[in-house]
């Protein structure tokens, strides 16, 4: 069975003017179709305004489709009584680190959710404290959130999620405001807990560089999704990416332009590794080629 | 400058005060603020502030830490003790103009400020050796008979610690629009104060536009993590009374009956 599935899900943000009468309705996401198979890593692009945080937001249900369902975990998020099963099974990380800390001690922080759950008080110390080392804070759970850095932050928060024990934990742009090695740290404890727990992650970003290691990559334009396969599948297509208006990864983008003034390199090159290989591979034939017409 | 303010702050260290229960950590802090107005001369202030600078030792947080605080009250501090100073009527000592200060005027004046400066480090005192979690929790269970009548002793709790872990963020981030005013030429620093409240304007309104962000921020957050008010929430850390706070209850309470007995019974 699968955890997530849209079905031609649509969503509106109304528009009111200044007397709070309707004025219009802006369609945010638009007959969206997809499902995610327990376990995957998915993530989702998208430049601003494409829709990919709305849509992220139907999963927690944090919003409910205006056309549509969202399933998760076999509920329907519109059903009112399904709300808090859905809200424990897929847990959401947001942006802002400082905007979603409740806790003024690390180890309080954590133990949010599993208290707002209910679970019996020795039960949350036993989910703080594993959830904190699989996100590898646990030296600072006695420490102030304000005095961590971004990152440090940002794995606090993924701990809070993890103390709920979800299945599913949806990431929206959770590395949008730190520097590059808070950005590591962050991808690395993510994959870590696709990879070691099992649990289903979905990532939304724009750093091209975060998505190589994706299962599934879906692309989404003003509300649609609009590519959706492999990340090498979807990074060999460099100009309908750019259409788009999204980079690709860098190593991918040199391939890309080496491959397009002659090189014959394969296409979706997606780390630095690939493309050294593949160029060792061309010299070594270019040798054997001049070897053999010499001979 | 703004982030010298440690009032409401937590000092995190490992202390007596610190792992006492939170409601006793209160109920002292009230008791403690009772017998500062009860008293009325200055053996029982002399006690008062034994009994703070005890507190204060055992409390392992740095005195010097506790003072950066007090610089943001100082004016207020002033204030209150230049208006007692001039407005007790009594017997006068010296004359300036039209004003005079009074015999009476400089006692009331001198108890005011005393009595200012171990409030302040008194109830400091609490917020430094108490989480906001635990400060809540405390409160809630020390007002839940009151849940009874109605009145939201979770939410109220649940806001004001939410409002105290913001006060270092906003702090934080009222110093980082001030900095981009300066640099775009903003002036906060000269004029009258009427000028410098009127440069507060461009200061307030980014300042209340990102309150009010994180603030949607923050309980779009809650509810992710199954928020829903106080009902079927389990603790974390659950208030249990230990033998140390059987203790300090104790310790608190002869501490009132001696200032009550000395601070009213002694003359001046």
């Amino acid at each position: 069975m699968n955890i997530i599935e849209a079905n031609h899900l649509s969503y509106d943000y109304t528009r009111f003017d200044e007397e709070g009468n309707v004025e219009g309705k802006t369609r945010a996401v638009s007959d969206v179709t997809f499902s995610v198979a327990p376990g995957q890593f998915i993530a989702i692009l998208g430049h601003n305004g494409s829709g990919k945080s709305t849509l992220a937001k139907h999963i927690n249900a944090l919003l409910t489709p205006a056309e549509g369902t969202m399933v998760v975990d076999g509920k329907n998020t519109a059903e009112e009584a399904n709300i808090w099963d859905v809200r424990q099974c897929a847990g959401m990380v947001f942006q802002n680190p400082d905007n979603q800390i409740i806790g003024q001690v690390v180890e309080e922080d954590v133990g949010f959710g599993p208290e707002n759950m209910g679970v019996p008080t020795e039960e949350i110390w036993q989910r703080v404290e594993e959830s904190l080392k699989a996100v590898g804070m646990y030296a600072y759970r006695k420490h102030s959130p304000n005095k961590l850095s971004g990152g440090q932050k940002q794995r606090v928060s993924i701990a809070g999620v993890l103390a709920m024990h979800p299945k599913c934990i949806v990431m929206d742009e959770p590395t949008a405001m730190l520097d590059p090695n808070g950005r590591k740290d962050v991808i690395r404890a993510a994959r870590a807990l696709n990879q070691v727990e099992g649990i289903t992650i979905i990532l939304i970003t724009h750093y091209m560089e975060e998505v190589i290691h994706a299962d599934t990559v879906l692309v989404m334009d003003e509300g649609k999704v609009v590519m959706q396969g492999a990340p090498r599948e979807i990074f060999s297509q460099v100009e309908r990416l750019k259409e788009l208006r999204l980079d690709v990864p860098q190593v991918t983008l040199l391939a890309y332009e080496l491959q397009k003034s002659g090189l014959p390199l394969p296409d979706g090159i997606l780390t630095e590794q690939e493309l050294t290989a593949e160029l060792k591979k061309l010299k070594s034939a270019e040798r054997q080629g001049d070897g053999g017409r010499k001979g | 400058m703004l982030r010298e303010i440690t009032l409401g702050q937590y000092y995190q260290t490992q202390s007596v005060l610190h792992k006492m229960d939170s409601r006793v950590k209160l109920v002292a802090t009230l008791v403690y603020i009772v017998s500062l107005f009860v008293v009325n001369n200055f053996w029982g202030y002399l006690l008062a502030a034994a009994f703070l600078a005890l507190c204060i030792i055992l409390s392992h947080v740095p005195f010097r830490f506790m003072i950066k605080g007090m610089k943001s009250i100082l004016f207020l501090m002033l204030f209150a003790v230049v208006l007692n100073l001039f407005l007790t009527p009594g017997e006068p000592v010296i004359r300036i103009w039209k004003l005079k200060i009074t015999d009476a005027g400089i006692l009331l004046a001198a108890k005011m400020a005393i009595r200012l400066t171990l409030l302040i480090i008194g109830s400091s005192l609490m917020t430094l050796t108490t989480t906001p979690n635990h400060l809540t929790d405390g409160l809630e269970s020390l007002l839940s008979p009151l849940k009874r009548l109605k009145v939201p002793v979770h939410e109220v709790a649940m806001m004001m610690s939410i409002a105290l872990r913001f006060i270092p963020i906003l702090l934080e981030e009222t110093d980082k629009i001030m900095k981009a005013q300066i640099a775009r030429g903003a002036d906060f620093d000269s004029g009258n104060l009427l000028q410098k409240a009127k440069a507060m304007v461009p200061l307030l309104v980014p300042l209340f536009i990102a309150a009010f962000r994180r603030a949607n921020d923050l309980a779009m957050a809650m509810e992710a993590r199954c928020y829903r008010g106080g009902e079927g929430r389990t603790k974390m850390k659950p208030l249990i009374y230990r033998r140390r706070d059987y203790i300090a209850y104790g310790v608190v309470f002869v501490y009132l009956a001696a200032s009550i007995v000395i601070g009213r019974l002694l003359p001046i």
